[in-house]
């Protein structure tokens, strides 16, 4: 028998407009109802705004919903918080730990303040740090550790006194995916002792292994129960195309503008294809496939979220559409040859060798502190590396630096726009600073504006804009000038799929007009879209090639023969455990020390 | 439902907050270093004495009364004395501000002082450009005058005819340091600074660093939070205050003549409305960029133009002079100069501790009413 530690029911919740206008105001939340079983992890998924977060906070009596009532083990939230506090476990969007306290002192002020048993408190730790594996770090300061390890403590804080309720608000968000993987694992321990977890995420492969799982979308619940049986929607309607003649990018445009395609990926050097309901599926229709073959695979959670979001976006890119052409050149557009960067005695990378022609898109991949940023520094011409050299579009970074960043396009992450001042001055600020000006500036912008449908925010403060336009306004910036070559750090983390999906039709448009990409990911599914990968780990290439390349490596590593089902998610993990049994192996004394 | 104050809580969240400031180098050198620093510069580079001021003297009588007169201008320790009779030249340097002020002993000097003594008077110019400056010359150039008076009658060279003498006598700093009122003054600015800027930080830091929300979620109250927010930096104020104290008058050789309690008492008094208005700030803005620069505004600004310190708050316009009772500041500094200078002047003691604490009290409340537990 499961029982019910926690029910929302016809939830609303409207947040006052900072203008004060009664029509200004956001609905987050508009009549849903939720419950969380004991003993099962619930899910809470949706794009970014959806309301995930407002219903966490809701539940942990942190707001007050205008309708509706939740029941928290039986208690009203509105009615007593102050007991609801004492029942639950809420690990905020940034752990909500104290950094300039070391692991154990975090863990002591939470004890105190829960109140938790001074009898029981040693033993707790002791599980607590077991469970975690922080027993080690117990004199760190939080603010010292690695993004995964304070994950960790925060989940850790909020289990102190064994919640009946534990809240977890995007933990999965930031941390590379070995650690995200740990804590999925950990949470699932806790179900056994019976603990009711809520867990918030825009990774839908998180959310595909979840018990229950609420779909939230602009306030509206728009599915709740268990994930197959949303998967279950979409099925034999997924499939695998490959074996096509024609190139990859166009294949996918073309497949995604035929009617009865609701959503198409690049998976390595295939494409996954989601056709409507009562459509046959075949490749008629699709340009460039006409000898492709077409295999029926298992349906994923995301076919069927993004079948019920209203399916994926269509195949043509407006931005690429007027992008100038890039001129066909043997020359490799970005060339990092032997490049090493210390820090001190630190060494960040070292011996980057790659070299990537036109037209190409290079992905960087690992996890958070690896060293793919320095890499990514490096060849922006931020830093300088310390033995070895580079060049982008041509132009030597050691001489000609200022020549090699005005032939690039940057798209930092989180989008560095200017939140206060208004989309069209964004746009006027970013062609002034390449160096655009009078009438090329103007059209350039105006043509940005109508191509991607900017209009009606123009006037708008840029940090207050729907994030897939926002996205698209970063986007717009980072290509103004039409450079040759664009760089991407992390251009789509913590984005949802529709969002992230729109993103990509406009970078693989721009690479069939010859631009070369060079991106930065620790999200897997941004891997795919990569022609080639490099795997940074410590400091070190560990792996090179392509998506498909990297997954049959990886496979083999793994003792498995089915590459074809093996992600790059699970190929990413295993590369990096073996990287680590190497390096023991090889090096004990150095592991001991 | 939880009770409003558990031990164990304050005793934890007192102890996250010491261990915050204490490894927060920035506090340390707010708390220690500022205050040092902040006493040297009133100490050493704040006086608002003049020591020695240029000072043209026109002498056009040649008599032996005139002469003395000339003479104590030229032997005073405040005066370098330029003497001429070359009036255009003097005032040309007087314009130029090569000298301060002019003095001129008419050419009937001798001749007025033989008759009636008191009534021989002579004219003084000064460059009103900077009246403080303006003000000493005058002041000084009178007091020169003054004291030749009394000496000539002393010497009994002029029997009095009459009328009243004024001796001016400035008690309880004697020597009229400006340093001994300043020192003192500038603990206010001090304190302040310490109490509204450090805290005007904290609870700010608590919202941007995301630690606010999960604080919200545990069974901690308003009141243990206020209050364990505040102690440190109460003690943080009372080990600045000391740091200034001692500076003061072993340093600086301020005397202090009351008790160390009243002292202390009045500390406290003073930290109770510094420390809550930074709360306040801290608590009703939640960015700790814009509260610090609103506590630079509200608090400090006032503390240093407006109480009395620098400038004297009677000869402030009236709608300033009305702005002046609610610098908490204001309050501060005459009782605690009397302490240093004076004594335990309760009289004057206890109604600004009264009124200091009226207005913590009134910084509370408003604290109260914008910290709540919700996000909403």
């Amino acid at each position: 028998m499961t029982n019910i530690v926690a029910s929302a029911s016809n939830i609303t919740k409207i947040f006052d407009a900072e203008s004060g206008r009664k029509d200004d105001a956001i609905t987050a939340l508009d009549g849903v109802d939720f419950d969380v079983r004991a003993g099962e992890i619930t899910g809470l998924v949706g794009p970014d705004g959806a309301g995930k977060t407002t219903l966490i906070r809701l539940l942990a009596g942190l707001m007050t919903p205008n309708d509706g009532t939740i029941l928290v083990d039986g208690i009203d939230v509105s009615a007593d918080p102050e007991s609801v506090y004492q029942r639950i476990g809420y690990m905020p969007q940034r752990f909500g730990l104290y950094e300039d306290l070391s692991v154990q002192e975090n863990l002591d002020l939470y004890a105190d303040l829960r109140d938790l048993d001074r009898d029981e408190r040693q033993d707790t730790f002791a599980r607590l740090l077991d469970f975690t594996d922080l027993h080690r770090f117990t004199s760190r300061l939080a603010g010292n550790l690695s993004g995964g390890m304070k994950q960790k403590l925060g989940l850790a804080c909020a289990l102190i006194n064994t919640p009946k309720l534990l809240l977890l608000d995007e933990p999965g968000v930031g941390v590379d995916p070995v650690s995200r993987r740990e804590l999925w694992k950990m949470v699932k321990d806790l179900t056994t002792e019976g603990i009711g977890i809520v867990w918030s995420t825009a990774y839908l492969d998180e959310a595909e292994a979840c018990d229950h799982v609420h779909l939230l979308n602009q306030g509206q619940k728009l599915f709740g129960g268990k994930p197959d049986v949303l998967t279950g929607s979409v099925k034999d309607r997924v499939f695998r195309l490959d074996h096509f003649d024609g190139n990859k990018r166009e294949v996918l445009a073309s497949a995604l503008n035929r009617e009865g395609v609701r959503d198409g990926t690049i998976q390595g050097d295939a494409i996954r294809l989601l056709f409507a309901e009562n459509i046959i599926p075949d490749v008629s229709g699709i340009s460039g496939a006409e000898n492709g073959r077409l295999t029926p695979v298992a349906p994923r959670f995301e076919d069927a979220f993004i079948d019920i979001l209203g399916g994926g976006p269509d195949g043509q890119s407006a931005l690429a559409k007027d992008y100038r052409q890039i001129e066909a050149t043997d020359q490799p557009q970005i060339v990092a040859d032997r490049m090493t960067k210390k820090f001190g005695d630190f060494t960040a990378a070292h011996d980057m060798n790659f070299s990537i022609p036109r037209g190409e898109i290079f992905g960087l991949l690992g996890p958070n502190g690896a060293g793919k940023s320095t890499t990514f520094k490096m060849l922006c011409g931020l830093l300088s590396p310390t033995e070895g050299n580079g060049s982008v579009a041509g132009y030597d970074l050691r001489h000609s630096r200022a020549d090699a960043r005005g032939a690039l396009g940057y798209m930092a992450q989180k989008f560095s726009l200017y939140g206060e001042l208004s989309v069209r001055q964004n746009l006027e600020f970013f062609a002034g600073i390449y160096g655009l000006s009078g009438q090329t500036a103007k059209g350039r912008i105006e043509a940005m504006i109508d191509t991607l449908e900017l209009r009606p925010f123009l006037g708008s403060d840029a940090g207050g804009i729907p994030l897939g336009f926002k996205q698209r306004l970063a986007l717009c910036c980072a290509v103004m000038h039409q450079p040759p070559v664009l760089f991407l750090d992390e251009p789509t983390s913590g984005v949802d799929p529709t969002t992230r999906r729109e993103f990509w039709q406009h970078i693989n448009g721009l690479v069939e007009k010859g631009v070369t990409v060079l991106v930065t990911t620790h999200f897997m599914e941004e891997a795919e879209y990569c022609d080639r990968i490099a795997l940074i780990y410590r400091a070190e290439t560990i792996a090179f090639g392509t998506p498909d390349d990297l997954k049959k490596e990886a496979s083999a590593m793994a003792g498995k023969e089915d590459a074809a089902h093996f992600t790059m998610e699970d190929a990413f993990i295993a590369m990096i455990e073996n990287a680590d049994i190497v390096r023991e192996n090889s090096d004990p004394a150095k592991e001991a020390a | 439902m939880a009770s409003a104050l558990s031990s164990r809580r304050l005793r934890a969240l007192f102890t996250k907050e010491m261990l915050q400031v204490l490894r927060d180098p920035s506090t340390i050198l707010i708390a220690v270093f500022l205050p040092i620093m902040l006493v040297f510069l009133f100490g050493y580079g704040v006086s608002l004495d003049t020591s020695v001021v240029r000072l043209g003297l026109i002498q056009q009588s040649s008599g032996s009364a005139s002469r003395s007169l000339a003479a104590s201008y030229a032997n005073s320790p405040y005066f370098d004395v330029t003497q001429s009779n070359d009036k255009e030249a003097l005032f040309a340097d007087l314009t130029a501000g090569r000298i301060r002020g002019i003095v001129t002993i008419a050419s009937d000097f001798d001749r007025r002082y033989a008759a009636s003594g008191k009534t021989a008077q002579i004219e003084i110019v000064t460059d009103g450009s900077n009246p403080s400056t303006a003000n000493f010359v005058s002041a000084y150039a009178q007091g020169v005058h003054a004291q030749w008076l009394a000496s000539q009658s002393a010497e009994g060279k002029q029997t009095q005819s009459g009328g009243i003498q004024v001796m001016p006598q400035f008690w309880y700093n004697t020597a009229l340091t400006s340093r001994n009122f300043l020192v003192p003054g500038s603990f206010a600015v001090i304190l302040t600074m310490i109490g509204s800027l450090l805290t005007a930080l904290v609870v700010a830091r608590e919202w941007e660093r995301g630690t606010m929300e999960a604080l919200i979620a545990t069974p901690v109250t308003i009141p243990e939070f206020i209050i364990t927010k505040m102690t440190p930096y109460f003690i943080l104020g009372l080990i600045a205050a000391t740091i200034c104290t001692l500076m003061a008058v072993f340093i600086f050789d301020v005397p202090f003549r009351g008790s160390i309690l009243a002292l202390y008492i009045l500390y406290a008094a003073f930290l109770m409305p510094a420390l809550g208005q930074g709360l306040l700030i801290s608590a009703a803005l939640r960015n700790q960029f814009v509260a610090s620069q609103v506590a630079l505004l509200t608090a400090f600004l006032p503390a240093f133009l407006l109480s009395g310190l620098i400038f004297e708050i009677s000869s402030m316009p009236r709608w300033i002079q009305a702005i002046t009772y609610a610098v908490p500041a204001r309050y501060l500094i005459p009782p605690l100069q009397s302490l240093f200078l004076t004594g335990n002047v309760w009289p004057l003691l206890l109604p600004n501790i009264a009124i200091l604490l009226g207005f913590g009290s009134l910084f509370f409340v408003l604290i109260f009413r914008v910290t709540r537990k919700s996000l909403d």
